[in-house]
């Protein structure tokens, strides 16, 4: 066969050349009009929520005012806290320090422990997703072990460590883990047979396929784990601190219900929504930044 | 005519599910020279992309053996390059990163890092898609992405390029064109090319030989057609040519009265 030494007339090309870049400008119209509109949308989400607020605030103000309440209204939270509002950042003796500093010691036992669960739980997950013996030996075993409530590992990871906070880390890990290697198993069992294939025409080796078409294929089942599991770690960051003690938002809680200082109570509980919405958010930003292009293909 | 360039021996494929054995093709043998470009037609499910999966090395033929350039080839690789069906491009990778992860497999060792990023340009540009590099998958459309597929399989310098109806979800136009691509390239590099077709006129534009399959169960091939036009072809002109209307009737002949044999049969 001699193919090979027929020529189409290089002719032939130009036409197609042009066609091929008109294709490409269609995409995107109208890109500044977008701006005013992003704004409306933000205000009709705004104002429902503003609404809502006073609305609570109103009737929180209402039902606390009488004279006899066991709870206190917000100008009296305002009044008797005001110091704990007002400077987040002081630097006292022992746990007497501002909100800032014990919401930072609790994040950073939820950032080691749920770091860890984070690695571990995604290396477990790929191996139980990837082997369907890894699967039948260990998923029964997760499947019991994550029902098993968080706080009920601290007397034994107290007993272990010896230690309030390497317990308290150990608690968040062991809580965030299992969502995280759960949705991660899921996402490698639902890699599409074609991406596996290209992956075997190229002879990606163990390591290549791990990082080129597993992490990236199972990424959105991946960020579903780990946004379960920094919602778990902050709820059970809490109640640890609250029975290890030392600096931390949930000792903070506990001491201030042993004073009776139920106003520091409700600041607290503000702080604590706060974070953990906040850190919500960011684990579904990365999560969206990390997969941009995943979900459609 | 000594030894062919890829040969499928005797190939027999069935599977086996819950006990129950299906055989899909039975001593399928074809030998290919180098450089040819074989379409392989026939009805949906006769076993058509199990006959590419196994010259891929995708699937494990029952008994029968694929040999390319003298060696057996039971095992995939980039020397089959395959662009499949459904484009398989990875959409978390650009455009240029879909090329360039095959490029950098293939020739990690032996291409230095500029070598690397002119070659994977220089296919891109081969289908024409050098504009869109910066793109993903999910920014452009089907017949880019198809296109795509085939700088990434091209890219890798495949011994035999195995195309599974690359064009089957593509409007008529954009197939035609692309049709008219794929000429071109194979024109200029004179690759061994494996095309699974639907389309019969596709079949005869392009191919050298057309390979036309039995139904299912048990697909045989039935009949090899020769189509001897010269090439460069041109759809127009072919329109009308006497040998081009002949190739087409004989393979509608024989999926027309294999067809009706069959469901006679049932
Ligand atoms: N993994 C499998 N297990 C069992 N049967 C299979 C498997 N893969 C394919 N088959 C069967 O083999 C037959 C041929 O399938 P194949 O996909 O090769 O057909 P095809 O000719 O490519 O069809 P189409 O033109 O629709 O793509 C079908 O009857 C199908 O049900
Ligand atoms: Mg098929």
């Amino acid at each position: 066969m001699s193919v090979t030494n027929l020529k189409l007339p290089q002719d032939a090309a130009p036409p197609h050349a042009a066609r091929v870049i008109a294709f490409s400008r269609t995409a995107r119209p109208g890109a500044s009009r977008r701006l005013p509109a992003a704004l409306m949308t933000a205000l009709t989400n705004l104002v429902p929520l503003l609404v809502t607020l006073s609305f609570i605030l109103v009737a929180w103000q209402v039902i606390c005012s009488a004279p006899d309440s066991s709870l206190p209204a917000p100008t009296r939270v305002l009044e008797e806290s005001w110091e704990l509002i007002a400077h987040p950042f002081y630097v006292g003796q022992g746990v007497d320090q501002g909100l800032f500093w014990h919401i930072s010691a609790s994040l950073q036992r939820v950032a080691i422990g749920y770091a860890l669960a984070a690695v571990v739980g995604i290396a477990l997950g790929a191996l139980v997703g990837q082997s369907a013996l890894a699967m039948r030996g260990l998923d029964p075993i997760f499947q019991v072990l994550r029902t098993v409530p968080p706080l009920a590992w601290l007397p034994l990871s107290l007993a272990a460590f010896q230690d309030g906070t390497p317990s308290a880390i150990f608690v968040i890990f062991i809580t965030a883990i299992w969502p995280i290697i759960i949705n991660t198993a899921v996402g490698i069992r639902n890699i599409p047979q074609d991406y596996q294939n290209v992956a075997k025409v190229l002879r990606l080796n163990a390591f290549e396929y791990f990082g080129k078409i597993m992490l990236p294929a199972a990424a959105p089942y991946i960020f579903t784990g780990l946004r379960i599991g920094i919602g778990l770690s902050w709820l059970a960051i809490v109640a640890a601190e609250m029975l290890i003690g030392g600096v931390g938002i949930g000792f903070f809680i506990w001491d201030a219900w042993n004073s009776s200082l139920i106003s520091d109570i409700i600041v607290a509980l503000i702080y604590v929504g706060i974070v953990g919405f906040l850190l919500d958010r960011l684990i579904a930003l990365i999560g969206r930044v990390v997969t941009r292009g995943t979900a459609t293909a | 005519m000594t030894k062919s360039y890829l040969s499928l021996e005797l190939i027999d494929k069935s599977f086996e599910r819950g006990g129950v054995r299906t055989e899909v093709l039975k001593q399928v043998s074809l030998s290919v020279d180098k450089g040819e470009f074989i379409s392989i037609i026939g009805h949906s499910g006769c076993g058509k992309s199990t006959l590419l999966n196994i010259v891929a090395g995708l699937t494990q033929a029952t008994t029968g053996v694929v040999l390319l350039d003298g060696r057996v080839a039971d095992e995939p690789g980039p020397d089959r390059a395959v662009v499949f069906q459904n484009h398989s491009l990875l959409p978390w990778l650009t455009v240029y990163e879909n090329v360039r992860l095959g490029v950098d497999k293939v020739f990690g060792s032996s291409k230095s890092k500029a070598e690397r990023h002119d070659w994977t340009m220089r296919n891109l540009e081969l289908v024409q898609m050098a504009h869109a590099a910066d793109k993903r998958p999910s920014e452009v459309s089907g017949g880019m992405k198809q296109r795509v597929g085939i700088a990434r399989a091209l890219a890798m310098e495949p011994k035999v390029l195995l195309l599974d109806e690359p064009f089957g979800a593509l409007d008529a136009l954009t197939r035609a064109h692309l049709q008219d691509q794929v000429m071109q390239i194979h024109a200029e590099l004179g690759n061994t090319v494996l095309m699974i077709t639907h389309d019969v006129d596709e079949a005869v534009l392009l191919s050298d030989r057309i390979v036309m399959m039995t139904n299912g169960p048990s697909a045989r091939i039935g009949e090899i057609l020769d189509v001897p036009l010269s090439r460069p072809r041109r759809r127009i002109e072919l329109a009308a040519d006497r040998t081009y209307l002949k190739c087409r009737e004989a393979v509608l002949k024989f999926l027309y009265e294999r067809h009706r044999f069959v469901e006679a049969a049932e």
